[in-house]
């Protein structure tokens, strides 16, 4: 177990630059999700650390050892693949100590270990199969053990759960972080799915484009994001984004929202005209059904009951917004609503760079 | 539109039936003739069900002078043409499948369009210099001859064999301790040793089959088509019979083995 570093990584093919100059630290113990949608080069940032890509430029160190130039074989990483990559020529057991058999350990540590992992991974009344005899949870479950075995100094996850359903996925989400809480690895896991990595990373890294937007934990990047591109990410239904432009009165600063003006704090480096993003989770939105004193109105649109919840589409002048409701409550399209936003729950980003402010 | 679909069956199912007709007829009578008696050729009118079998033709054939010395050049000319032709086809193969370099579709068309040459026009130089390098009348030169012909069929076969194995497996056995060379060694080609055996299967069939290379390169040193092509003129009826029997049934078993990676490399899916 090792902690992992990336220094200025850059990675291109061809004409397409992969990787902007990427760093990094992952810490010893850590479960880091790389996060974005496909094409951000989040795989290709997995690869690289794995050995399979060769970096045009920058470092990669894991524990203390710079592990550049080296072949995969040499890292002492294990990697779990989105296709699993199950060797359909070998039973389970032989899968499972491919890997330790390559290192000429002895037969009777390698049958302990493969038992070991067979244990921890419900696999023991399997290893005479043949791949083609289990099933894809089955299967996955064999890469992640034959990963396991290796004792590697980071384990490796490129969308380990993206080919199986979706109750199963959810079995098998759970599955793995406790199996982090049990072996304490250093895991690198890349996913689109944002729930996915809400729910297993200690920390998240999004990326768009081959850059790192944010690096945070969970409740950070969901509850403060760094751009708008991680807040539009980020949670479902995404953050709510309202246009308006920033007003400094004698009253003090305001924010001028489809003709209505709300309260807005002093923010260093806002200019007066200034236009500005309003962002706000749909959980935080307080709905009122009378005017109040710094409310909005808007005209409801779409009702879509989720049975936790009821998911309604809004309009405020020409922008639309997200709203979530108890399920009791009855709303309608075409009826009023007044809403405020609570300042603290607030992010306040730059409309022309999609920066959060602060 | 019920009536219509019945029409379009039965013309496809027509179709294809005098299609295999075409194909089976030959094929079916030279059998037939093969195991009747040597007599049988010359009756009138022609037996068409295989009513007196008899081992007698194809004993006659096999006894001839020639026969056996021309079975054993072809066997030794196909096998190895097989060697030589997976020696230098499976990399290539492999290569075409594996990785993606500049010219990739230029060679994949290069090795298609090395079949165009006309053999006729080839092998006059050909046994020119097979002459000149002390090469003409064996077993080699008809191999390597018969290599350059095999080689299209062997690299693309073998590259849709290798396209069929993920990378994954691969990568998978890299970062389990493999080298690229070791991990092609216990992952990819386990994996593809049935596909790679139709392949020089294939190629026997390809090389035992040749009559024009095989007769202009060799005098003495004759494979079985080319005897047989030599002696045509001469022979009785029944001994062409049992020659085109003897020659045939080879390639007929194999090709009935290997028919799912023809059909593979044909872009066809067997069902």
């Amino acid at each position: 177990m090792a902690r992992v570093r990336l220094e200025r990584i850059r990675k291109t093919f061809g004409k397409v630059i992969a990787l902007r100059d990427v760093s990094l630290t992952i810490e010893d113990g850590e479960f880091f999700v790389l996060l974005g949608p496909s094409g951000c080069g989040k795989t290709t940032l997995l690869r690289c650390v794995a050995g399979l890509e060769r970096v045009d430029h920058g470092c990669i160190f894991i524990g203390e050892r710079e592990v550049t130039g080296l072949p995969p074989r040499r890292r002492n990483i294990a990697m779990v693949f989105q296709s699993y990559a199950v060797f359909p020529h070998m039973k389970v057991y032989d899968n499972i100590a491919f890997g330790l058999r390559m290192r000429r350990v002895p037969e009777a540590e390698v049958r302990r270990r493969v038992e070991r992992a067979a244990t921890m991974l419900q696999l023991e009344g399997l290893l005479d199969r043949y791949p083609a005899q289990l099933s894809g949870g089955q299967r996955q479950r064999v890469a992640v053990a034959r990963a396991l075995v290796m004792q590697p100094d980071v384990l490796l996850m490129d969308e380990p759960l993206s080919n199986l359903d979706a109750l199963l996925r959810l079995h098998a989400r759970a599955e793995l972080k406790r199996l982090h809480q049990e072996t304490g690895m250093t895991i690198i896991y890349v996913t689109h799915d944002q729930v996915e990595a809400m729910s297993l990373g200690d920390r998240i890294a999004v990326m768009r484009e081959g850059e790192i937007v944010q690096v945070d934990t969970p409740m950070r990047i969901y509850e403060a994001p760094a751009t708008v591109f991680v807040g539009g990410f980020i949670g479902n239904p995404p953050m709510n984004f309202l246009r308006g432009v920033a007003e400094n009165s004698e009253g003090g600063w305001s924010f001028v929202l489809e003709g209505y003006r709300l309260p807005m704090p002093e923010i260093p480096g806002v200019v007066p005209q200034q236009p500005l993003l309003l962002g706000i989770r749909a959980e935080h939105i307080r709905i009122e059904a009378s005017p109040q004193p710094w409310t909005v109105p808007v005209t409801v649109s779409v009702v879509e009951p989720l049975g936790a919840q009821v998911l309604v589409t809004a309009y405020l002048g020409s922008q639309t917004l997200k709203l979530t409701l108890p399920p009791g409550r009855a709303v309608e399209p075409g009826q009023t609503l007044w809403l405020s936003f609570p300042p603290e729950a607030v992010r306040w980003m730059d409309a022309q760079s999609g920066q959060a402010l602060r | 539109m019920k009536r219509g679909s019945r029409m379009a069956d039965l013309l496809w199912y027509g179709g294809a039936a005098l299609l295999a007709l075409w194909v089976l007829a030959p094929i079916y009578l030279i059998g037939l003739l093969a195991f009747s008696p040597r007599m049988a050729v010359y009756r009138w009118p022609r037996p068409l069900l295989p009513l007196e079998f008899s081992v007698e033709t194809m004993q006659f054939f096999v006894n001839a002078t020639g026969t056996l010395a021309a079975t054993r050049n072809s066997v030794v000319v196909a096998l190895l043409t097989m060697i030589l032709s997976l020696a230098l086809g499976a990399p290539a193969g492999y290569a075409l499948a594996r990785f993606i370099f500049p010219g990739r579709e230029a060679v994949r068309m290069g090795i298609l369009m090395t079949r165009m040459f006309p053999m006729a026009i080839l092998s006059i130089p050909l046994a020119v210099t097979f002459i000149r390098i002390g090469l003409y009348d064996t077993p080699w030169a008809v191999a390597l001859v018969h290599t350059a012909m095999a080689l299209p069929f062997v690299i693309l076969i073998t590259s849709s064999v290798f396209m069929a194995i993920p990378r994954d497996l691969e990568e998978a056995a890299m970062t389990l301790g493999c080298s690229p060379l070791t991990a092609f060694l216990r992952v990819s080609l386990p994996l593809a040793l049935p596909g790679l055996a139709a392949a020089s299967l294939f190629t026997f069939v390809i090389s035992w089959n040749e009559v024009f290379a095989a007769t202009i390169l060799t005098l003495r040193q004759r494979t079985l088509p080319a005897l047989v092509l030599t002696v045509l003129n001469e022979s009785p009826l029944y001994f062409r019979f049992a020659g085109g029997f003897f020659m045939v049934a080879p390639a007929m078993i194999i090709l009935l083995i290997i028919r799912r990676y023809l059909f593979n490399l044909w872009g066809v899916v067997s069902r």
